[in-house]
């Protein structure tokens, strides 16, 4: 599916830089994502791609720059407020809770999302919904199996899946998905693949990733990103064939 | 739960669900440690006065268990809460009226205002500067209540504190019948209401603060007004706490606000088993019979055998006794 | 005017002997801290085992107090490695409150061995002939014993500083508290590191124990009682740090002194008010890296 440009962005970056010090990690990044929009962010290690979705979700703050979302700017609110504004994110390395099953991991995105998180006295019935909506997210997925047993104890490969349903259960309009496949051995990478084919068409999901033909299986556009800045943005056939690219990326495999 | 790592068939959404909401249900067992506790009343009548001092560090104990073990937070200060209500319920009996739930309520918002006030600084940090400030104000409150003579009656305690009778029926009387049954009661009331804190959302939304406080931020919780909330509904119950010694013993000292205290319940916590509600149920009674009996043993050198237990403890049994009582169950499970 | 400035030099004098003796006991629990992330809260025992051997080998046995303190500083050290290899080593990946507690137990006994073999009473501490009287540093006499300790304290810190940054031990002490991983990484043995640094640390600790015997009086509770005035060096100076301590542990001898001087009544009160300030201010201390 291909994004229409028709539609106002979802989220937008603008110029959107990022030093530490003499260290510039992010430099000028322009991006644009559209309603449906599957992008997807590559680059070699240390380029900033994780840079990029930290300053996005508002875990850093940018030197420069102006970060909009749905045409509204968001560049200088809290991360959670950001969160209510329709980002989520996973994290290139698992980051559970682990003593929790995984049903309560998704339930307690889902009552954040509701509001009543904060709830002490009468959250039975909310409870009830959010343990439902919880379990419908993991069946969707295809580990509603896993439901009751504790995180820490389920396959890698599916605690990469619970990643998702996390950020899924935000109901968010933009999807950050830092390397989902990250740790899964690359025969098994197609159950990742899956679960990001299915998500639901209308939101944007930005996908960073090493895996090349993930890359190339999901998303309708590619930002290459190299030193902190965008080296150059296409569909993936310009990509595939762009000599600068090539030039990155066989110098990346090369060591 | 599947916890033996096959692949079982799918249950039924409807069944996992109330699976997870039966979670935080009232189990007999519960029910029986109660009735143990009232039983106790009539079994060892000469140790009421000592069970009533046992509920109420149950009760301090609870509070902590919560920051500590729930939220994560590691305080060396919660005396400061304990110690401001133990002043207020004085105060409150000696100038405005005796009436002992007045007393209660009267600390209970003392302590709870105290406990965001200093939230609000000392949530700011963590690690080794919170538990310098969480120390620091515990120091302050004591300096100030040693300094304010005129009011507290500095280093020799507020004296003169009487308490009405309650409900206007029964008296404390000096064998502690009342004070067992009174405290007790609070107790009761204090636990129920850490059960329902710990199985609501709220309670599950304060673990995962303490088991991952970034995922928590990245799905857009307001992590740190929980955090102030959950240190504010904890001074209160420590500030109960702090009353009912004031209104047992009708007495304050300077005692009830230092570093000692704070660290005392923090052993008991740790010797019952941190995070799991009950563990203040099984270490204060440990820690406080143990001193009893210790130091009449030998009062020069009981500290000794306590530290040798928390060092034992944290070395051997991270859990606690319950922890302890836990791997046993596994294990006789395993075996059978 | 004269005697205003008299007082300001002597509460500074004071507070200079005082601020550097509590450096010396802490500063090892500021590395082990920052190294290893361990909160031992019973630092304070290793000074207080310091200050009982020297008293005791002064007192009763008639040893010189030079060397009463080398042999407390040594037994200590060695006492400490004994600690770490059986101990300590193991809580080295426990959560915070786990080695708080342990380390709390640790105090319990130590204090309760100690009032069992001293007794409850604070040790007295009688200074050799050379170290008691005045001294005339020309412009104005001056307590010998306070003069001995800051001279002393120099003399430490100088050798613990230039240790640090001369010596092929220091360079992998402050490789593996920048960045201990990289430090492993290189062939560094941290664990031998940490061992060798905990003694240094417990080491010293037992010195400035025994050196200022007569200002922190030796007594069961000392490690309880002083442990605050530890941790404020530590917290205020920033962990990992060795320079950072040393500006904390004066500013905090200066200002009890002064406080104790000028407002004794509240002077407790004054301290920990700003040191809740200061943490606020800097959440990492003064030199604490964020």
């Amino acid at each position: 599916m291909t994004a229409s440009a028709s539609l106002p962005p979802l989220l937008e970056t603008q110029g959107l830089s990022k030093s530490f010090g003499a260290l510039v990690v992010a430099d000028s990044i322009d991006l644009t994502l559209r309603p449906g929009a599957r992008h997807a962010l590559i680059g070699p290690n240390g380029a900033g791609k994780t840079t990029f979705v930290n300053l996005v979700t508002g875990t850093l703050q940018p030197t420069a720059g102006r970060i909009l979302m749905g045409g509204e700017e968001v560049t200088g609110l809290s991360p959670e407020a950001r969160v209510r504004k329709g980002v989520g994110r996973t994290f290139q390395i698992n980051s559970l809770f682990n003593r929790l099953s995984v049903l309560e991991n998704v339930a307690i995105a889902v009552s954040e999302r509701d509001g009543f998180a904060g709830r002490i006295f009468r959250a039975r019935k909310a409870e009830r919904r959010a343990f439902e909506e919880a379990y419908a997210i993991l069946e969707g997925i295809g580990i509603g199996m896993e439901a009751l047993r504790p995180v820490a104890e389920i396959a890698y490969g599916r605690q990469r899946l619970v990643e998702i349903a996390i950020a899924l259960a935000l109901k968010p309009k933009v999807l950050l998905l830092d390397e989902p496949a990250a740790g899964i051995p690359s025969a098994e990478s197609h159950v990742v693949l899956d679960v990001v084919e299915a998500l639901p068409p209308d939101i944007a999901v930005l996908i960073i990733e090493h895996d090349m033909a993930l890359v190339f299986r999901l998303a309708s556009r590619i930002t290459v990103l190299v030193q902190g800045a965008i080296l150059v943005e296409g569909t993936p056939q310009e990509i595939a064939h762009d000599p600068k690219v090539k030039e990155v990326y066989l110098g990346e495999k090369s060591h | 739960m599947a916890t033996d790592g096959t692949v079982r068939p799918s249950l039924a959404g409807a069944e996992v669900v109330s699976a997870s909401l039966a979670r935080h249900r009232f189990r007999p067992l519960e029910g029986l440690v109660w009735l143990a506790m009232l039983a106790g009343y009539w079994l060892w009548p000469e140790y009421r006065p000592l069970g009533s001092q046992i509920f109420i560090m149950c009760l301090f104990v609870l509070s902590l268990d919560i920051v500590v073990g729930y939220a994560g937070i590691v305080t060396l200060g919660h005396a400061a809460f304990f110690g401001v209500g133990a002043y207020t319920a004085g105060l409150t009996a000696i100038h405005l009226s005796n009436e002992p739930f007045l007393g209660l309520l009267t600390a209970a918002v003392a302590a709870g205002l105290v406990g965001i006030l200093s939230g609000l600084i000392v949530l700011r940090t963590t690690g080794l500067t919170l538990m310098m400030l969480t120390l620091a104000i515990v120091f302050v409150l004591h300096e100030a209540a040693n300094k304010l003579g005129s009011v507290t009656g500095g280093s020799d305690g507020l004296q003169g504190v009487t308490v009405a009778p309650i409900l206007g029926l029964w008296s404390l009387d000096f064998f502690g019948q009342t004070a067992y049954i009174y405290t007790g009661a609070v107790l009761f009331l204090g636990w129920l209401f850490a059960r329902i804190l710990v199985g609501s959302p709220f309670g599950r939304s304060i673990v995962g603060i303490r088991e991952n406080l970034v995922r928590m931020r990245a799905i857009g919780s307001p992590v740190r007004l929980r955090l102030l909330v959950v240190y504010g509904i904890s001074a209160t119950m420590a500030g109960i706490a702090g009353a009912l010694l004031t209104q047992t013993t009708q007495f304050v000292s300077l005692s009830a606000i230092t570093f000692t205290r704070s660290g005392e319940a923090l052993i008991m916590l740790i010797l019952g088993g941190v995070g799991r509600l009950y563990g203040a149920f099984v270490g204060a009674p440990i820690y406080m019979l143990m001193q009893d009996a210790l130091a009449k043993y030998n009062p020069v050198f009981w500290t000794f055998w306590i530290g040798l237990m928390l060092v034992l403890t944290v070395m051997f049994a991270r859990n606690g006794v319950l922890g302890l009582v836990d791997s046993v169950l596994a294990w006789r499970r395993r075996a059978a | 005017m004269d005697q205003i400035l008299s007082a300001l030099v002597s509460i500074l004098f004071h507070g200079l002997a005082y601020g550097m003796i509590l450096y010396v006991i802490s500063v090892g629990l500021s590395v082990t801290m920052g190294l290893m992330g361990f909160a031992n809260l019973a630092h304070g025992v290793f000074a207080m085992a310091g200050g009982y051997i020297t008293v005791t080998l002064m007192n009763g046995f008639g040893i010189h107090f030079f060397l009463a303190l080398v042999t407390a500083c040594i037994v200590v050290a060695l006492a400490s490695v004994v600690l770490e290899r059986l101990l300590y080593s193991r809580l080295y990946t426990a959560s915070e409150l786990d080695q708080v507690l342990f380390t709390i137990g640790i105090i319990f006994m130590a204090s309760a061995a100690a009032r069992y073999a001293w007794g409850p009473l604070p040790q007295r501490m009688i200074l050799p002939e050379s170290l008691s009287g005045q001294v005339d540093l020309g412009f104005r006499t001056f307590p010998t014993y306070r003069t001995f300790l800051i001279v002393v304290s120099g003399v430490i810190i100088a050798a613990l500083w230039l240790g640090i940054e001369r010596t092929r031990f220091g360079a992998q002490l402050r490789a593996a508290v920048d960045n201990r991983r990289m430090a492993e990484a290189i062939g560094i043995n941290t664990r031998r590191l940490f061992t060798a640094t905990f003694a240094v640390g417990s080491g010293l600790a037992a010195l400035g124990g025994g050196l200022g015997a007569d200002i922190l009086a030796i007594e069961p509770a000392y490690a309880l009682e002083y442990l605050v005035y530890f941790l404020i060096v530590v917290s205020v100076g920033g962990l990992g740090t060795v320079k950072g301590p040393f500006v904390a542990a004066v500013l905090l001898g200066v200002t009890d002194t002064t406080c104790k001087y000028l407002i004794p009544e509240f002077g407790a009160f004054f301290i920990f008010l700003a040191m809740i300030g200061l943490l606020l201010w800097r959440p990492t201390g003064l030199f604490g890296r964020a």
